[in-house]
């Protein structure tokens, strides 16, 4: 580790408690007043009705991206110093799939859910008892798909690494594709709707 | 979308002033602890700490939750269990103070409660193998992996709108 940041080897396990509930409580916070505690709300963006999830998500990623690429670029906190998500890619996709399939059957995803059982949705309580269901499912079935899923880790391979690229290439790439997503999903909506008004 | 009752309720916030929020919360969230969101590592360490009370040698050796167990330290104690814990009292204080409390089961105008309620059952155990499978969820991967510009990430972000892109019209009664 160089640099002065990440601060979390430095504080004591009390800190790191509060630092965590207190990013924890901004997440749920944010989350629930986006509108992620009803099933209606995400599960439109899949019937082009009202791209709110992609909206949301793709300003996220790009705030967060900005920042943290912005102080790496001027040394505050390089982007190694913090744990990068590492690549083990076919449980990845399958993963995804079965997680975007959860998404349309059941309306939420893990982290959405919580903040729709707090706000009184009887489908998100549900839900999650699902989630804990599956868990305990996949740990007790573990021992036999242990080798499949710990191997072909590529480790912590960045979009730029991969592509041989500047990272700053792809910081404006992947800007530029959140700015494009917004434009074309809004297309779609309107389209949508003149159909609607239509018919 | 959400209709507005006369309830004094909060309104949806503006989903760019939303996600600009939420990006701040992740990028702060990675200045002070290192690591960015999460929410299905917790259940696997209640899942785990649930087994291991119920047969603690066979958890120790299973290959998946076996790290959870150290002498002395429980595996609540985690990082990413007050990180949960954060999230419900971040959204009951969203709830509260915005007035968005309501008990429903929310569905479509096509389907019944009770189809429902067995779907959201169906689509979180699903979510559940996923979120292990993938070595985590919407939060642990797509957002926190993605603002970093992790590969395998991004791999997981796509697959996730793919699937339910290409599973909605199969599901469209229970939606719209």
């Amino acid at each position: 580790m160089e640099g002065p940041l990440v601060l979390s080897p430095s504080m004591g396990h009390g800190a790191e408690v509060v630092a965590a509930l207190l990013c924890g409580a901004g997440f749920g916070f944010v989350l629930e007043r986006a509108g992620f505690g009803r099933a209606d709300n995400l599960a439109s963006v899949f019937y082009g009705r009202d791209f709110r999830v992609l909206r949301v998500m793709f300003t996220a990623i790009v705030t967060a991206m900005l920042g943290l690429y912005g102080l790496d670029l001027v040394g505050f906190m390089p982007i190694g110093n913090i744990g990068i998500i590492p690549t083990y890619l076919v449980p990845q996709l399958i993963g995804g799939l079965l997680l975007g399939a959860g998404f349309i059957v059941g309306g939420y995803c893990p982290g959405t859910s919580l903040v729709a059982v707090v706000s009184g949705k009887l489908d998100a309580l549900l839900f999650v008892a699902g989630v804990f269901v599956g868990s305990l499912a996949f740990t007790i079935a573990y021992d036999p798909f242990a080798a499949w899923h710990q191997s072909g880790g590529w480790g912590p391979v960045l979009l730029h690494e991969y592509f041989k690229v500047h990272s700053g290439v792809m910081v404006l790439l992947v800007a530029l594709f959140a700015v494009g997503a917004f434009w074309v999903t809004a297309r779609i909506e309107a389209a949508l709707r003149r159909g609607r008004s239509v018919s | 979308m959400t209709e507005q009752k006369s309830t004094g309720e909060a309104k949806d916030w503006n989903p760019y002033v939303a996600g600009i929020a939420l990006g701040c919360v992740l990028l702060t969230s990675f200045v002070i602890t290192g690591k960015g969101l999460g929410a299905s590592g917790a259940v696997n360490r209640v899942v785990g700490t649930a087994l291991h009370a119920m047969s603690p040698t066979w958890a120790e050796d299973n290959k998946l939750i076996g790290s959870f167990f150290v002498p002395g330290v429980s595996p609540l104690d985690s990082w990413i269990v007050y990180l949960a814990v954060g999230v419900l009292l971040g959204g009951a204080l969203a709830v509260v103070t915005g007035r968005r409390f309501r008990f429903e089961t929310v569905h479509g105008p096509r389907v019944g409660s009770a189809t429902r309620l067995v779907l959201a059952f169906i689509g979180g155990a699903l979510s559940g193998v996923a979120a292990q499978v993938a070595r985590g969820c919407t939060s642990g991967q797509a957002l926190t992996g993605g603002a970093q510009l992790a590969l395998g990430s991004w791999v997981f972000m796509f697959a996730v709108f793919g699937a339910a892109y290409g599973l909605a019209w199969f599901l469209r009664k229970q939606w719209i």
